[in-house]
């Protein structure tokens, strides 16, 4: 019965193992990470510190515990002549081994209700910022600044299927990150769109569930300017896994440059309705926002998937009057998956991508929706 | 009475015990539902607030003073205008205020909607009373039709201290198709 | 079945029809009443469903052995994920220790079958029924249920494919099944046991069986219950989970998760049992702390009904909620730490040997611990927020269910099987298949620990390139555990067709009623009541 031994051996020695690993390795290689990140905020550090505790006196416990069976399963074998003892109960011993791991339970209970505590401090914010969860991204509205803005995926779908080679942040970049100021505290309010979603920054340790209907908050001041990723963490349809969230942190005057930025750049959309667009120009515009908005649902060739998502190539209204089709973008369908893209595009490019549609895939009919006409029913 | 008898008879009992359990435990799970409303209410944890008007309480106005927020929310493909007038106003607990949202049907269609409401802090919302709110009410627009709707309300003085800033979020579903029934109704 | 027609029991009276035996042919088990066969006929569905939906779990690690999506789209990979976890928990774990139980307890407490034979028969036929039409949602528009086997509204309501009505339906059948089965439970144990037989000297596995049959009428109702809320949702307009209509999809969660907390505690008080049974047989000494062993239990059974929200932490809710279930969750730890310590108290000084079923029952008694110290850490509310949709929690469940509930079953397999067949079992494969699970499980299941803390999150297809290594290593562990899986059906197909005659004690160090009659047992056994001392 060597194979014995060398079980309880092994599981004593994957402690050992993970013990040696995790002081040698968890700086190094972020491939085989075994533990959690410390995080940039005073919360996720606390956190990370309760983590380590807790884990630490399981360890305890565990070595104690099957320490104890590892020594019977040798010693107290048959085939080594071992003989059967009487005793089958104690109320003492059952008495103290119930006590003890109540004490030790009291003592962990402390340090994790202080650090509770601190994640539930009311202190005012200095910025206030909505976070809602849609299938499948988050949209950003700064409350005092107007910034508002959509957060998508920004892998390519080549990368996906394998065609083009994976970069490094692979799943977790987004074509607009969340941008607030290091240093200060600034306040989420989460909500959701359509479905609960979860919005989680592993560096702040916050994570807090996008509820339609409701709104919850959560808060965090980042120590230290960079960039931080994070993923939904509750399952919402289809492209769960495929709604990262990013958050770069900048130095105070850096982020109200930005900020500035993003304001005049939500003016120019908002202008660029008024300008003539020419059919080449909405057709570019108009893929990029198709594939960006429209394909992980439509398809890129616009086939959709039957009993899921319509296909636009050859529908009766991509092919019909214009007004239906635009009726549907911007307000949606009822019932149905089909979001309102009122708020998410510009009017330029709604325009461009209802063009694109009309002219996409074969079936040219040569439309084309004015920018200022999708503006006036916007307005 | 046999032996198997008595053992057919105390069977018998059990087993109707035990149904009226299984009956029992599914009512409760309904019960649940209600429940849930008295315990938050209660509690005051959650941030659900009552969709009836507040009676208005004379409570001791104070000059303690908490920043409340205002958020407007458009549910899935639910495709109006919807603002709030404020986007934040400073209020002295104790005193009633006036706000309003404005909403918009930017389509070509009649079509009803439902604002619904949530605060956070959760704690907050059995203090923030609602002595006037357009989420008692279904918002019927016709095509292309606006409307300012009104808020009148007041934080209650006892609210604890900690709390500075209270957010009061408006989420507007579409609830043409349910049109008929009232959110009092369904309640 | 090799159940012998011929053998009869020695203590049967002569008014007795000596020469009744099964019936013959496919009707035999479409009419059968008696609680050897209908055991037996859990048994193999189980089986059946574990290969189910083993052969889904290996989709998705075959799916998740690179990033990228290769093999399957990721709305079918949310399907398999759901039916994943729906059929292990509702087709595989719970009908297996309903199949243990039908077999057993009736042995254990000297009583010729189940209280409500007839009962019994409709409790298994419900299941292949209700499965069959959970298994058929595949075909259907839309395909099988995608939304989690926690279901989450409105997820499975307002945005469910059109089977989740079917999928609400067989929820009910199941649940059906569930309460009746527990009904029979409770009246047999109660009402049915050999004089002498006195609560405190019952098995421990019938003790675990009569509280979780309690627990399970206490909540499959409650799950009854919310699918049906759903199904109003869905299809009669009301609003309990759709805030538009001032419903709450918050309120799904507490509804469900009231039910569902308590019924994984239904999925591992069995699985003590058998522990606890098997333990004391291969130390050659009594159980350490019987009474200790019955109160712990029950403890558990009550402490499960106030600590369903840590599966919430992150919903939202206020300060004293989330203290108040992060206190009462921890405080399960100590009920379920007083067993294990009991079960090394029995292996302690005792005398043992290390036949199939005491290496199960011992990794079983290692690696739920190792779940257990897993689920201490989630029930500290702020590092939860780290640890919450990760593939921490998924590590934590899968150390609890696969090496705690699957190699319980399997140890109460090997262990009885004799009983049952009347041969023993290939002891050198019954080895073979418990270290190649162990390694296989361990391997599969370890990393999980460590992808979940590095940040990935769980319910995807495709992850980030730093999760590739140990995902790589998860699924190559996930196939050695599947394929070895083959040898237990081998192993015991042989077993039941293979002559190797077992005696009737079989275990050396054996205790119990069930070991006083012949192996096989006869097809009717205890139709008097035993002596009980």
């Amino acid at each position: 019965m060597n194979l014995i031994l060398s079980a309880k051996n092994l599981t004593r020695s994957c402690y050992a193992l993970v013990t040696i690993l995790y002081f040698t390795v968890s700086q190094a290689s972020a491939d085989w990470q075994l533990n959690m990140r410390e995080g940039v905020t005073e919360i996720s550090r606390a956190v990370y510190d309760l983590h380590m505790v807790i884990f630490w006196i399981c360890v305890i416990i565990a070595v104690i515990v099957f320490g104890v069976m590892l020594y019977s399963v040798i010693y107290h074998r048959k085939s080594r002549g071992a003989k059967a003892h009487n005793f089958h109960e104690n109320v003492y011993v059952e008495i103290a081994w119930t006590v003890i791991p109540m004490v030790i339970l009291i003592g962990m209970a402390i340090p994790a209700t202080g650090t509770l505590i601190k994640m539930y401090d009311a202190k005012e914010a200095d910025i206030d910022i909505q976070v809602t969860g849609y299938q499948w991204k988050w949209r950003y509205q700064y409350l005092e600044s107007g910034v508002d803005f959509f957060s998508s995926l920004a892998t390519p779908a080549e990368q996906i299927s394998g065609e083009a080679e994976k970069t490094e942040n692979y799943l977790l970049e987004v074509d607009n990150p969340l941008v607030i100021p290091v240093g200060k505290k600034i306040r989420f309010l989460i909500t959701a769109n359509d479905v609960i979603h979860s919005w989680w920054v592993p560096d702040f340790a916050v994570k807090k569930d996008a509820i339609p209907g409701f709104i919850n908050e959560s808060w965090a001041v980042a120590e230290e300017p960079g960039i931080y990723r994070g993923q939904c963490a509750e399952l919402c349809g289809k492209d769960h896994g495929f709604m990262p969230i990013v958050v770069e942190v900048k130095s105070e005057q850096d982020y109200q440059t930005w900020i500035k930025q993003q304001q005049l750049a939500q003016a120019e959309k908002a202008k660029s309705a008024e300008k003539r667009w020419s059919l080449d120009e909405l057709m570019v515009t108009g893929k990029e926002v198709y594939d960006k908005s429209c394909a992980a649902c439509h398809q890129a060739n616009g086939e959709g998937i039957p009993g899921a998502f319509p296909a636009l190539k050859g529908s009766p209204i991509v092919q019909g009057d214009p007004a239906a089709h635009i009726d549907v973008v911007l307000n949606g369908k009822a019932g149905t998956a089909m979001q309102a893209f009122r708020d998410q595009l510009s009017a330029a490019e709604i325009a461009a991508v209802i063009t694109y549609e009309r002219n996409a895939w074969g079936d040219s009919l040569g439309d084309i929706i004015s920018p200022s006409k999708i503006a006036k029913l916007k307005q | 009475m046999s032996q198997v008898d008595s053992q057919t008879k105390s069977n018998k009992k059990l087993i109707i015990q035990l149904v009226l359990g299984t009956v029992a435990m599914f009512g409760f799970g309904f019960a649940l539902v209600p429940l849930y409303d008295v315990f938050c209410r209660i509690t005051g944890i959650n941030g659900k607030l009552d969709l009836t008007p507040a009676v208005y309480q004379a409570g001791s106005a104070s000059n303690r003073e908490i920043k409340i927020q205002f958020i407007a929310v458009n549910n899935e493909s639910m495709p109006w205008g919807f603002k709030p007038m404020d986007s934040s106003l400073k209020v002295k607990l104790g005193k009633t205020y006036q706000t309003a949202y404005w909403a918009e049907n930017l389509t070509a269609n009649y079509m009803v909607a439902q604002a619904v409401p949530s605060v956070s802090p959760s704690e907050a919302a059995q203090f923030l009373q609602k002595v006037d709110c357009f989420c008692f009410n279904r918002q019927p627009l016709n095509a292309g039709e606006q409307r300012e709707m009104g808020l009148a309300f007041n934080v209650l003085a006892g609210m604890p201290a900690h709390i500075k800033t209270i957010t009061l979020s408006y989420t507007l579903f579409d609830i043409t198709a349910a049109t008929g029934k009232s959110i009092a109704d369904v309640n | 079945m090799s159940t012998s027609t011929e053998q009869l029991v020695s203590s049967e009276s002569k008014t007795h029809d000596t020469h009744h035996g099964p019936a013959k042919g496919i009707s035999r088990w479409f009419y059968t009443t008696n609680h050897k066969d209908i055991g037996s006929m859990y048994l193999w569905f189980s089986l059946i469903m574990f290969i189910t939906g083993g052969s889904m779990a290996l989709m998705i690690r075959a799916e998740l052995f690179q990033p990228g999506l290769q093999f399957i789209e990721p709305d079918f990979f949310n399907q398999m994920t759901t039916m994943h976890g729906l059929i292990m928990v509702f087709g595989a774990v719970m009908p297996a220790f309903v199949g243990l139980a039908n077999w057993m307890i009736p042995m254990m407490i000297g009583a010729p079958d189940m209280a409500l034979p007839r009962l019994n028969n409709w409790s298994f036929w419900i299941l292949p029924f209700a499965f069959s039409m959970m298994l058929m949602t595949f075909f259907m528009q839309g395909g099988a249920p995608n939304f989690g086997w926690t279901f989450y509204a409105p997820l499975s309501t307002t945005f469910a494919p059109p089977s989740v009505t079917f999928f609400i339906f067989a929820v009910h059948m199941m649940g059906i099944s569930s309460i009746m089965g527990a009904i029979n439970v409770i009246v047999t144990i109660l009402n049915m046991r050999a004089p002498g037989m006195v609560m405190m000297k019952l098995p421990l596995f019938v003790w675990t069986w009569l509280i979780t049959a309690f627990l399970l009428i206490l909540v499959m109702p409650v799950l009854a219950g919310v699918v049906t809320m759903m199904l109003m949702d869905i299809h009669f307009g009301t609003s309990f989970f759709n805030a538009a209509g001032g419903g709450d999809p918050v309120l799904f969660q507490h509804v469900f998760w009231f039910f569902g907390h308590p019924e994984v505690y239904i999925m591992i008080l069995p699985a003590f049992g058998v522990v606890s049974e098997i333990i004391p047989t291969f130390a050659r000494k009594k159980l350490f702390g019987y009474s200790s062993m019955v109160y712990a239990t029950s403890s558990i059974a009550f402490l499960s009904f106030i600590v369903w929200a840590h599966h919430m932490f992150t919903v939202g809710m206020p300060l004293m909620g989330e203290l108040f279930f992060m206190f009462a969750t921890m405080l399960i730890a100590v009920p379920t730490g007083v067993k294990v310590f009991n079960w090394v108290a029995t292996m302690f000084r005792g005398s043992m040997t290390f036949e199939t079923p005491m290496l199960f029952a011992i990794a079983f008694v290692v690696l739920f611990s190792i779940g257990g110290f897993s689920g201490l850490m989630l029930a500290i509310a702020p590092a939860d927020f780290q640890y919450h949709d990760t593939y921490f929690v998924v590590a934590h469940f899968h150390y609890v269910l696969v090496p705690g509930s699957i190699f319980s079953i399997m140890a109460g397999v090997y262990y009885w099987l004799p009983k049952w067949t009347g041969n023993y079992y290939d002891e050198k494969m019954g080895k073979l298949h418990f270290w190649l699970s162990f390694i296989g499980i361990n391997i599969t299941f370890f990393p999980m620990h460590f992808v979940g803390l590095a940040g990935m999150p769980r319910r995807v297809p495709d992850y980030a390139l730093q999760f590739a290594d140990f995902n790589a290593v998860s699924s190559v562990g996930a196939f050695i555990f599947g394929i070895s899986q083959l040898l237990f059906i081998y192993n015991v197909v042989s077993c039941i067709r293979k002559s190797n005659q077992a005696s009737d004690k079989v275990w050396e160090g054996s205790h119990g009623l069930e070991w006083t009659i012949p192996s096989p047992a006869p097809y009717h056994t205890f139709t008097q009541p035993p002596k009980v001392d």
